[in-house]
C-alpha cells in the first residue's frame, strides 16, 4: 500500500476518529461524508461531525486465521474479530495478547496500538489498532492465560555479589 | 423491454490449466457458445466480458477487445466491454448482456467470463482475490476473504446452532456433484471425515471448506426470444436478471448471518418472474466457502433461517432434490475462476434445462436459478432461467 | 534551588511474553538457571512481533494521560529515549504524538544515550516546564533491545516502557534536584547498521556503571544535603538484578529502600525504561512526603540523578487507571526459545 494512501488514514487507524451525523446522531467508523440513515433527502450533507470512539468493544464474532494476509505470516495463527463498540460501529481487527483459542463471542476488548505491517525491511512501518482483552489490557495480569505455572523469582534485590 | 433467450453455451474445463493462456481459454469458451448457437459471427452486436482482476493476475488490462481480436473478429469492430464486480463479475456481465438485448440496443451478444488465477503464486492470488473485500478497513487489519466468511460462519453457529459437521457436508455434496462433471476442477468424491481432518484456513473453515483457485472461461450467446427458434430447438429464457449491492465491508452490515444483497436480489427476481422458490428445480448457488452455500440457501428462501445446514446434511438438495443444488459441483468442485463463475452457472442451468447434462441430468427441470456473490456480499446477482416449451 | 516542576502523571507498559534464562541456556548448552541466579534475572519480557518502541511508548503514555486526566492537546513536548527506535531516521516521537492525539502544536524528538535516554528526556522536560516554555512535557524511556544470540546480554535484554508527564500543576512528585555525571567511557555500543550491540565485558562494571552511578549519587546527596537515610526509596539503573543491589549497598542503602525500585529480576533489563519502570513501581506504592532518589545510567557513559519528594497530591491521583507495575512483574506468559526467536526476528522467512 502506498505511503500516502496509508498516511492519510492515520488519524482513524491510530486514534479511532469517526464521525457522527448531526441529523440523527448515528456514529460511523471510519468517518463518512454522508449518513446512510439520512439519505432520502440528503439531510446529513455538511452535518457530519468528527466523533472519537472510546476504543472499548465486545467480540461479536471471531475466527482464527491460519492462512494469513500478506505481512501477517509471523503472527499465525491469529485471532480476527468483529468488534462492536458501545458507540455503535463494528470494526474488524485482530485480538492479541490472548491465546487465539480463548477468544469468545462476548469477550470484552479494548483497542491497543500495534504494528500492522511493514513495507519490507527498508520500507515504512504501518501502525494501527488491534484489540486486547479488557481484563488483561494493557498488559498481562490474567493468570488463566498462563500456559504453565510461572516460577516466581527466587531472589529480589539482595543478591549482590 | 423484450424477452431474452440464451441461444448457445460453452465453457472450458476448469482447473489448474498450466498449458493454457488467458486468451486461449476465452476464445475456446466463446467459440463453443457461438457454434452451439449456430450464429454467424457477423451477426454479433457486442461482447460483455466478466473478469475480476486481469490487471493484477496477468498484468493485462483492456482484455475485452483482446479476446475479440484473438477470436478473429477485430474486423467487425464490435463493442467489447469488460465488466468487474469481484467474484460476481461474470454474473454482472450476463446482466449487462441481458439489458443490451432486452433494450433492443443489440440483437445478439456474447457474454463471456474468464479468469487466469494460476499465473501468480497462491499467496499473490489470495491477496488479489482478497481485494474484493475492503482493503482499507478489512485487509489492512489482517482480514482475508476466507477469514471474513469464517466470521459469518462462527456467528451462524452461535445464533442458529449450525455445526461444524453441517458445514463440512457442503464440500462433500459439491464433490459428489463434481464427480459427474467432466469440466470440473475436482472430480474426486470426499468424505466428511476428510473435510474435518483437513488443515484449518480460518477457523471454523478448513482447506476443504474453501473453493480452489482455478483457471477457466465460460460463454453464452444471448438473443431476442422471438427469434430464438431460428437458432435452437430448446431456447432458454432469462426470466429475471437482478443485481444488488450492499456495504463493502462486512462489519458495516446489520447482520452477519445473512446477505441482504442476496435476499433482495432473490425477492426481486421471483417477483419479476412471478415465480416462487418452490417452482425452482435446479439452482447454482455461490458456495465459495461452506458457509456461503448455507447463507445462500437461506437468503434465497429455499431453507428457513438457520435450517440450511441440517437440510443439506439430510440430503434435501442432492441430485433430483428440492431443488437440486449445484449439479455442476459449484465453486467448490467445478472450480472458481472468479470472473467466469457467474457465466458458468448459466451454462450449467441451460444444459440442465435442455436435458444435456448427461449423468448429472435432473429430469424434467424447467426453472433454474443462478446466484453469485462478489466479495463478502457487496454484490449479489440472481438470475432465473426457464425452458421455453 | 528547588524547582517548581515535577511529575504530574506516569504510566508503564511491559509486553505480555516472558522467557527464562534456563530456557535460553538450554539452547546454548549453558547453565541458564545459574546464569539467572548470578545476574538476579529470573524472567525477561519479550515483545510480540507487532510491538516495538513506538507501540510500547504509546501504550505507556496513554495510561499516563488517562491517570492524570490530561488533554493530549496540552502537551508541549514529547521526547522518547530509546536505543531501539524502529527507524534510524524518522522519529519515534512523532508517531507517538499522533497516536495519543497530541499533534500538531508541540515539539517532539528522539533521544539516544544508551540506557539513560529516558532520564535525559526528563531533565529536558524539567527545563522546558520550569522555564514555562511548555505546560506539559512528556519523557518516555522505552526499548525492545536485543542481545545477540548466545551473548550474555541475551539472558537479560528485554522490552518495556514508561512515560512521565512533567508539569507544574497537580504535581504528585516534586523534583527538588537533578544533576548528571558524564564521561567518554566505551563500555557498550552499537554501530550504525549493526543488528546487535557490543560490549566490553567486565569493563562495563567498575569503570562504567559503578563509577558513574556512585559519583552521581554522592554528588546529588551533597547538593541536596541528604544522606541515604533521607530516602524512603532508591531506584538505580538495573542492567541486571546484581549491579543495582551492589551499588546500593556500597552507597549505604538498605534492601527495604531498594525493594520497589528493583524490577529487572522479574522482567529483565528494559534499557531506557529500566530505571523509569522502577520509579513507576515506587510511585505505585509511595505515600505523601516520601523522598525518592533515582540514579540512572547510560553506557558511553553517564548518570542522571533525581532527588524527588512525593506530594500530598498523590492521594488525589488515580493510580487505579491502567495496570500497576506489579501486574507486569508477576503476570505474563512464558514462551519457549523457538517462539522467542520467531518473535524477535531471529528467524528469516524465505523469499523476503
Amino acid at each position: 500500500m502506498s505511503i500516502a494512501r496509508f498516511w492519510r488514514e492515520t488519524p482513524r487507524r491510530y486514534n479511532l476518529g469517526g464521525s457522527r451525523c448531526a441529523n440523527c446522531s448515528n456514529v460511523y467508523f471510519p468517518p463518512r461524508a454522508v449518513c446512510p440513515s439520512c439519505t432520502a433527502h440528503r439531510q446529513s450533507l455538511g452535518k457530519m461531525e468528527p466523533f472519537q470512539l472510546s476504543g472499548e468493544g465486545e467480540v461479536i464474532s471471531y475466527t482464527i486465521v491460519h492462512d494469513p494476509a500478506e505481512g501477517f505470516e509471523m503472527q499465525v495463527p491469529y485471532a480476527l474479530a468483529l468488534v462492536r463498540t458501545p458507540e455503535g460501529p463494528v470494526l474488524t481487527g485482530q485480538v492479541v495478547d490472548i491465546a487465539p483459542e480463548e477468544v469468545r463471542i462476548g469477550l470484552a476488548v479494548r483497542a491497543t496500538f500495534r504494528k500492522l505491517r511493514e513495507e519490507g525491511k527498508a520500507g515504512v512501518i504501518h501502525y494501527g489498532y488491534k484489540f486486547t482483552p479488557t481484563q488483561a489490557s494493557p498488559g498481562p495480569e490474567r493468570k488463566g492465560a498462563v500456559a504453565e505455572s510461572v516460577a516466581e523469582p527466587t531472589a529480589t534485590g539482595n543478591a549482590a555479589t | 423491454m423484450r424477452d431474452v433467450a440464451i441461444l448457445g453455451v460453452g465453457m472450458t474445463k476448469f482447473g489448474e490449466l498450466w498449458d493454457r493462456s488467458f486468451r486461449e481459454l476465452g476464445i475456446e469458451a466463446g467459440f463453443q457458445a457461438l457454434v452451439d448457437a449456430k450464429l454467424s459471427s457477423k451477426d454479433l452486436g457486442a461482447l460483455y466480458l466478466g473478469n475480476m482482476a486481469s490487471g493484477s493476475l496477468i498484468e493485462q488490462e483492456h482484455i475485452a477487445p483482446l479476446l475479440v481480436d484473438y477470436a478473429g473478429l477485430s474486423g467487425h469492430h464490435l463493442p467489447a466491454i469488460r465488466v468487474e464486480a469481484g467474484g460476481a463479475s461474470g454474473a454482472v456481465a450476463l446482466h449487462q448482456g441481458y439489458l443490451a438485448v432486452a433494450s433492443g440496443a443489440y440483437d445478439f451478444v456474447v457474454v463471456g467470463g474468464a479468469e487466469k488465477l494460476t499465473d501468480v503464486p497462491d499467496v499473490t492470488a489470495n491477496r488479489i482475490t482478497g481485494a474484493t473485500a475492503d482493503q482499507e478497513w478489512e485487509s489492512v487489519f489482517g482480514a482475508t476473504l476466507p477469514g471474513l466468511w469464517a466470521l459469518m460462519a462462527r456467528r451462524h453457529m452461535y445464533d442458529f446452532g449450525t455445526t461444524r459437521e453441517q458445514l463440512g457436508q457442503v464440500p462433500v455434496h459439491m464433490h459428489e456433484m463434481g464427480s459427474r462433471n467432466p469440466n470440473a476442477h475436482y472430480r474426486n468424491k470426499i468424505t466428511l471425515e476428510q473435510v474435518l481432518a483437513a488443515g484449518p484456513v480460518a477457523e471454523p473453515l478448513g482447506v476443504f471448506d474453501c473453493a480452489p483457485l482455478s483457471d477457466g472461461a465460460a460463454a453464452v450467446v444471448l438473443g431476442p426470444l422471438d427469434r430464438a427458434r431460428k437458432f435452437t430447438d430448446t431456447p432458454v429464457q432469462i426470466r429475471a436478471s437482478v443485481v444488488t449491492s450492499d456495504t463493502m465491508a462486512l462489519h458495516h452490515r446489520t447482520s452477519f448471518t445473512r446477505l441482504d444483497s442476496t435476499i433482495v436480489a432473490a425477492k426481486r427476481a421471483f417477483a419479476h418472474a412471478r415465480r416462487r422458490t418452490t417452482d425452482v428445480n435446479i439452482a447454482e448457488i455461490h458456495d465459495a466457502y461452506s458457509i456461503s452455500a448455507l447463507l445462500a440457501l437461506e437468503d434465497i428462501g429455499f431453507s428457513e433461517k438457520g435450517a440450511a445446514g441440517r437440510e443439506l446434511a439430510e440430503g434435501r438438495f442432492a441430485l433430483g432434490g428440492n431443488p437440486t443444488i449445484n449439479s455442476s459441483g459449484g465453486l467448490k468442485a467445478q472450480g472458481r475462476p472468479f470472473g467466469a463463475v457467474g457465466v458458468a452457472q448459466a451454462v450449467e442451468i441451460v444444459r440442465q434445462l435442455r436435458g444435456e447434462a448427461k449423468e448429472r441430468q435432473v429430469s424434467g427441470a424447467e426453472l433454474g436459478l443462478a446466484h453469485d456473490v462478489g466479495g463478502t456480499g457487496a454484490t449479489s446477482v440472481v438470475h432465473l432461467f426457464e425452458r421455453v416449451n | 534551588m528547588p524547582m517548581q516542576a515535577g511529575i504530574v502523571s506516569y504510566g508503564a507498559y511491559v509486553p505480555r511474553y516472558r522467557i527464562t534464562p534456563t530456557e535460553i541456556g538450554k539452547v546454548w548448552g549453558v547453565d541458564g538457571e545459574g546464569m539467572g541466579i548470578g545476574l538476579n534475572v529470573h524472567r525477561k519480557s519479550v515483545p510480540s512481533p507487532d510491538e516495538d518502541t513506538i507501540t510500547i511508548s504509546t501504550e505507556a503514555l496513554r495510561v499516563a494521560l488517562a491517570r492524570g486526566a490530561i488533554d493530549p492537546q496540552e502537551l508541549g513536548a514529547i521526547y522518547v529515549g530509546s536505543e531501539s527506535h524502529p527507524y534510524a531516521v524518522k522519529p519515534t516521537a512523532t508517531v507517538v504524538a499522533q497516536a495519543v492525539g497530541a499533534t500538531p502544536n508541540l515539539t517532539a524528538a528522539d533521544f539516544e544515550f544508551a540506557c539513560k535516554a529516558g532520564t535525559a528526556a526528563i531533565q529536558v522536560c524539567l527545563g522546558l516546564v520550569g522555564s514555562e516554555m511548555v505546560r506539559y512535557g512528556v519523557a518516555i524511556g522505552s526499548d525492545t533491545s536485543q542481545g545477540a544470540p548466545s551473548d550474555a546480554l541475551e539472558y537479560s535484554a528485554s522490552a518495556g516502557g514508561a512515560a512521565f508527564i512533567i508539569g507544574r500543576e497537580k504535581v504528585i512528585a516534586r523534583v527538588h534536584h537533578t544533576l548528571s555525571y558524564t564521561t567518554d567511557t566505551p563500555d557498550f555500543w552499537r554501530r550504525e547498521g549493526q543488528r546487535y550491540p557490543s560490549h566490553s565485558g567486565r569493563f562495563t562494571g567498575e569503570p562504567a556503571f559503578f563509577r558513574h552511578v556512585t559519583e552521581c549519587a554522592r554528588r546529588i546527596m551533597d547538593v541536596a544535603s541528604t544522606t541515604p537515610a533521607s530516602y524512603a526509596h532508591v531506584v538505580f539503573h538495573q542492567p541486571n538484578g546484581k549491579f543495582p543491589a551492589r551499588v546500593g549497598k556500597q552507597l549505604g542503602f538498605t534492601e527495604a529502600q531498594m525493594e520497589h525500585g528493583l524490577v529487572t529480576p522479574y522482567i529483565g533489563n528494559t534499557y531506557s525504561a529500566a530505571a523509569l519502570i522502577g520509579l513507576s513501581n515506587v510511585l505505585d506504592h509511595a505515600r505523601p512526603g516520601e523522598r525518592v532518589l533515582v540514579v540512572g545510567y547510560g553506557s558511553g557513559a553517564g548518570s542522571d540523578a533525581f532527588d524527588i519528594e512525593v506530594t500530598d497530591q498523590i492521594d488525589r491521583y488515580d493510580r487505579s487507571v491502567g495496570l500497576p507495575v506489579e501486574a507486569f512483574l508477576h503476570g505474563g506468559v512464558e514462551i519457549p526459545y523457538a517462539v522467542y526467536a520467531k518473535f524477535r526476528g531471529k528467524i528469516h522467512l524465505g523469499g523476503s
